[in-house]
């Protein structure tokens, strides 16, 4: 049978009993919550499905020189992203929000990389992988294909 | 076990808790990382020990509870 003291401090003495173990259940409780919060995300991994992306034209061959880049959405309105031509027969496309905070990063033709302005995370320009900062993971990469002098958006690699 | 040992203890077993909860913390923002990076193979892994250590925190609030009861002020 539980006594009231068991629950409710009436010394001084024993309120600190009382107080830690009320913290170390709260330590408990977050516990069990960031384990709630790793089976959510297997749930989500389960339940994820390959994405379904619809092919969209996104610029001409002759609309961007080399060394410069086209803004464009994709593979939804609010989606941006960043084609660059990076030579006369190539080129290549990212997500332009940077994984870090969302910022939208941009081409720095001098170093030849994609930047970020906020807390200077820098990306490959070959694969979109971090070459320095704060983002925690590459930038998505838009698929293309060309059609002739056409630039077709085609898919999302994350 | 006499008051003195008795909050010793309980002061380490809250400390090995709270140092747990970090190494969780860090495995969650891991976890949803490589979800967000599509790497769902490393989703699995990171469950089973996040699992792990709340069941070793919770073991460790089991024994904090005993050891509070054991030295409780007599009655």
């Amino acid at each position: 049978v539980k006594r009231i003291d068991d629950e409710f401090a009436i010394e001084t003495a024993t309120e600190q009993y009382v107080t830690r173990r009320q913290f170390s259940k709260f330590l408990v409780l977050t516990s069990l919550g960031m384990f709630a919060g790793n089976l959510w995300i297997l749930v989500k991994s389960w339940l994820r499905r390959p994405a379904a992306y619809t092919e969209r034209l996104v610029a001409g061959m002759d609309e961007i020189g080399v060394g410069e880049v086209k803004l464009f959405t994709y593979p939804e309105p609010g989606d941006a992203c960043i084609l660059i031509r990076t030579s006369v027969d190539q080129v290549v496309a990212y997500s332009q929000k940077c994984t870090h905070l969302s910022c939208a990063v941009y081409y720095a033709k001098g170093a030849n990389r994609l930047e970020c302005p906020c807390h200077e995370g820098y990306f490959s320009i070959a694969d979109g992988s971090v070459l320095q900062g704060p983002p925690p993971r590459a930038l998505p990469r838009i698929l293309l294909r060309r059609e002739g002098n056409q630039i077709v958006a085609t898919g999302v690699q994350l | 076990v006499n008051r003195k040992s008795g909050i010793t203890a309980i002061d380490g077993a809250m400390a090995l808790i709270a140092i747990l909860l970090i190494v969780q913390m860090w495995l969650l923002t891991a976890t949803l990382e490589a979800f967000l990076g599509g790497h769902d193979e490393a989703i699995l892994p990171a469950v089973l020990i996040s699992g792990i250590i709340c069941a070793a925190c919770a073991g460790l609030f089991i024994f904090i509870r005993r050891i509070d009861a054991t030295v409780r002020t007599p009655r």
